[in-house]
């Protein structure tokens, strides 16, 4: 077992690689994070992603397949996704054609055939050829079980697939193999690294959860938040940057619909590097609070708080704090 | 499998975190691949194995640090010195008195714990077990000879004999305190959360009218456990495949590249109505106490059944939705109470106000559903509103919280409305209104 737990993705020897690495490529890790990911190669389980919008779920795997240097596959779920959609489909349209083009070819084929007996059974032997790799359309399910490097598999929003589909992934998840009738099973040479993510649309099956290592990725502290920021956006004032992240995370204690996530921190860097800030006021603050909030009733809510909150952002030193209810330990 | 995780899997079962046997055994191989070196990857590790929603994820936190914050002594140390046992037989254990004044902590905790497993403390359920097992762990680490000991001191007498005895004496007292800690501990870990658990199923199976002030949290909480498990059941897709019927327009739409020969055939769907619920609730004093645990269940559950409207009465019948959104529960309730809960309870009064102000809420797809004891004072009940509305609605439920016995006696009206509800159901604790609910919404799937 041990040799088998070990195929592939060799970079991830340690938890701690793993931080690094993903560092390497943009992306800042916690040691949950990390933890889940050596797991995942471990024990090869998928992880279950759930979390707030924007906080990285879908971006990690990105980063693993960027560090790792294998390809994504991306699957993304939504009501009615099918596994013709998912896993693999015939291409209709190319038999199809074939036939027609071959139609003139049959009498060659059956040409000195006596019996209708014997046409048969000529023509039984090109069947095959129409349901052949040729014709196979191979979605992402497929195609990741056929890389032979392994693989990063995303299926994004699980919860907005049908609850037949999840019990159909559960299946090939759990022996990482797929079977087309017509050809065979297809083994995956090195297993994919599996990602779920989900939003919490709808309440996950148990059967899926028990099968998945469960990984919950909050809102970011100060400092973790501060990091990616850096990361992302370049050229950004020390003083200025905790102050903006201070800012965003005063307004995550504020009970509004849609609270601001690591995407919105980073877009509002990028309007604050973009518009030449060199500090909050609340006049700037006022006029570029939509990047943060996505909703008219949540502007309203913390628009008259504006210069308040700042005054608090600018007095608070950075502190460990999440909003989550899961301290995000971090360097 | 080793001890410890097993034992601390059993904790977070108890705790009612769900642990399937396969996720153990994953957490199994976990431990395999992490080891116990460090404790804080060891806690994200099982997190991520066991713990699989954010309410399992602070319970798991809990008891994690309780569990294992106990047995400080790594678990390689532990199992060497089970070997030393094993190898060297029931061996004297070492001279208790000698143990407890050598000041050395990790022996004392060993021999605690070990004691512990022999008394079988993890196995305590009960707060009120504490004292016993604690005694039982004395026991096993030689108290009974330290009492002897004790006893012939006391005989002897004597300046000696007396500092002796006191220095048993107090040695005892230690013994016992630490025993207790232990037990406690215990407790915290594998026996609180049974007891909740106890204590929950007593509570859900006892009349509502009967519980007190004292049970009102732990009601309460059980009714988010129960909307919440209601939700989950009820808030599947609600679409169904009416197979057999065939959606011309969109199998041609999905075959037009394949020259329109049906390779997908696409089947009509229906789409199922959504629930919604009209309660009329009798808040008259006698049925007061049920209305208040229905329409917190109700309004607990407002994500699955958004179309849901609330009328209180007990002579005028108004519309208790605003009150019921603007406020916090029981602010709302008091208030409810407060307006509609003084007069006569009349229901034929009721039914034409219904009739008259908020009949337009009443159609096809509307489950009516009433709370009260159909007892009218002897005044017209209005038998032909009522047909009127259950004609219009979906179903009328009615929930009667007084017995079938009683039907009918005295100034009740229930059997004159039955033959026009769908049903009439007994509801006497917080399970029979989990199962009128789940009923109600089950006729929507």
């Amino acid at each position: 077992m041990a040799k088998d737990l070990l195929t592939g993705y060799e970079p991830m020897t340690s938890v701690d690689a793993i931080t690094a690495g993903l560092e390497g490529v943009g992306y800042i890790s916690t040691r949950q994070i990390s933890t889940a990911v050596y797991l995942a190669n471990g024990l090869r389980k998928p992880i279950l992603i759930e979390g707030p919008a924007g906080v990285g779920k879908t971006d990690l795997a990105a980063s693993l397949s960027r560090w790792l240097d294998v390809p994504l596959l991306r699957l993304q779920c939504y009501e009615g996704l099918d596994e013709g959609k998912a896993l693999y489909e015939w291409k209709y349209g190319k038999q199809l054609l074939y036939t027609q083009i071959l139609k003139e070819k049959l009498n060659d084929v059956i040409g000195d055939a006596e019996t209708l007996q014997a046409s048969l059974g000529k023509l039984s032997s090109f069947e095959d050829l129409f349901f052949s790799e040729q014709f196979l359309e191979s979605r992402p399910l497929l195609t990741a079980m056929k890389q032979e490097i392994g693989s990063i598999l995303l299926i994004d929003e699980i919860d907005k697939s049908d609850e037949e589909f999840e019990a159909f992934l559960l299946e090939v998840l759990s022996d990482y193999q797929v079977t087309v009738p017509e050809i065979g099973t297809i083994r995956a040479n090195v297993p994919p690294i599996v990602i779920l993510t989900s939003n919490n649309v709808r309440e996950l099956g148990d059967a899926l959860k028990r099968r998945c290592l469960h990984l919950h990725i909050g809102f970011p502290d100060h400092a973790r938040e501060r990091r990616i920021v850096r990361a992302r956006v370049d050229g950004i004032e020390e003083a200025l940057l905790d102050q903006m992240i201070s800012f965003v995370q005063a307004i995550r204690d504020v009970d509004i619909k849609k609270r601001p996530s690591i995407a919105e921190t980073v877009d509002w860097a990028k309007t604050l590097l973009l518009l030449h800030a060199t500090a909050l006021d609340e006049a700037f603050v006022r006029d570029t609070l939509n990047v943060l909030l996505k909703h008219e009733s949540d502007i309203a809510v913390i628009g008259p708080a504006v210069p308040k909150m700042l005054r608090e952002a600018a007095a608070q030193k950075p502190g460990g704090r999440t909003s989550s209810g899961y301290p995000d330990l971090d360097g | 499998m080793e001890r410890p995780l097993t034992n601390f899997i059993r904790a977070l079962r108890s705790s009612d975190v769900r642990v399937s046997t396969g996720e153990a055994l994953d957490a199994a191989r976990t431990l395999k691949l992490i080891g116990y070196a460090d404790r804080s990857m060891l806690k994200d590790s099982l997190a991520c194995v066991l713990a699989k929603s954010p309410d399992e994820k602070i319970t798991f936190d809990e008891l994690f640090e309780l569990y294992f914050s106990r047995s400080d002594m790594p678990p390689q140390n532990r199992e060497e010195t089970e070997e030393q046992e094993q190898s060297g037989g029931t061996s004297e254990s070492p001279d208790l008195v000698d143990l407890m004044e050598s000041g050395d902590e990790a022996a004392i905790s060993l021999a605690l714990e070990r004691a512990a497993e022999a008394a079988g403390t993890d196995d305590i359920r009960f707060s009120t077990q504490v004292a016993y097992y604690a005694q039982q762990m004395v026991k096993q680490m030689g108290g009974e000879s330290l009492q002897a000991r004790l006893l012939e001191a006391l005989q002897r007498g004597g300046q000696d004999g007396d500092s002796e005895a006191q220095r048993l004496i107090d040695i005892r007292r230690e013994l016992t305190m630490r025993a207790r800690e232990r037990a406690e501990k215990a407790f915290d870990v594998f026996g609180a959360g049974e007891t909740q658990q106890f204590r929950d199923d007593y509570a859900a199976d006892k009349k509502l009218s009967a519980l007190d002030r004292s049970d009102m949290e732990r009601i309460k909480r059980l009714v988010a456990k129960i909307a919440k498990r209601l939700a989950i059941k009820h808030s599947r897709r609600r679409k169904k495949r009416n197979r057999g019927q065939l959606d011309v327009r969109r199998t041609m739409r999905a075959n037009a590249g394949v020259d329109g020969v049906p390779f997908n055939v696409v089947w009509r769907q229906k789409r199922k109505d959504k629930p919604k619920i009209v309660v009329i609730c009798d808040v008259s004093g006698s049925v007061a106490q049920y209305v208040r645990f229905l329409l917190l269940l109700l309004w607990s559950m407002k994500d699955v059944v958004p179309d849901l409207h609330a009328f209180a009465f007990s002579f005028r019948l108004g519309s208790v939705d605003e009150v019921l959104e603007q406020n916090d529960f029981e602010t709302a309730m008091a208030k409810i109470l407060r307006e509609y809960g003084m007069g006569s309870t009349s229901y034929g009064q009721a039914w034409s106000d219904l009739k008259i102000h908020h009949e337009q809420l009443i159609d096809r797809r509307t489950t009516l559903l009433v709370l009260g004891d159909a007892r009218s004072n002897y005044g017209d009940p209005r038998v032909d509103l009522f047909r009127e509305f259950a004609s219009r609605a979906k179903r009328v439920i009615w929930l009667n919280p007084e017995g079938p016995p009683l039907w009918g006696t005295g100034d009740s009206v229930i059997p004159r409305y039955k033959p026009f509800c769908a049903q009439v159901t007994h509801v006497a604790t917080l399970k029979d209104l989990e199962r009128a609910v789940d009923e109600i919404l089950s006729a929507y799937n």
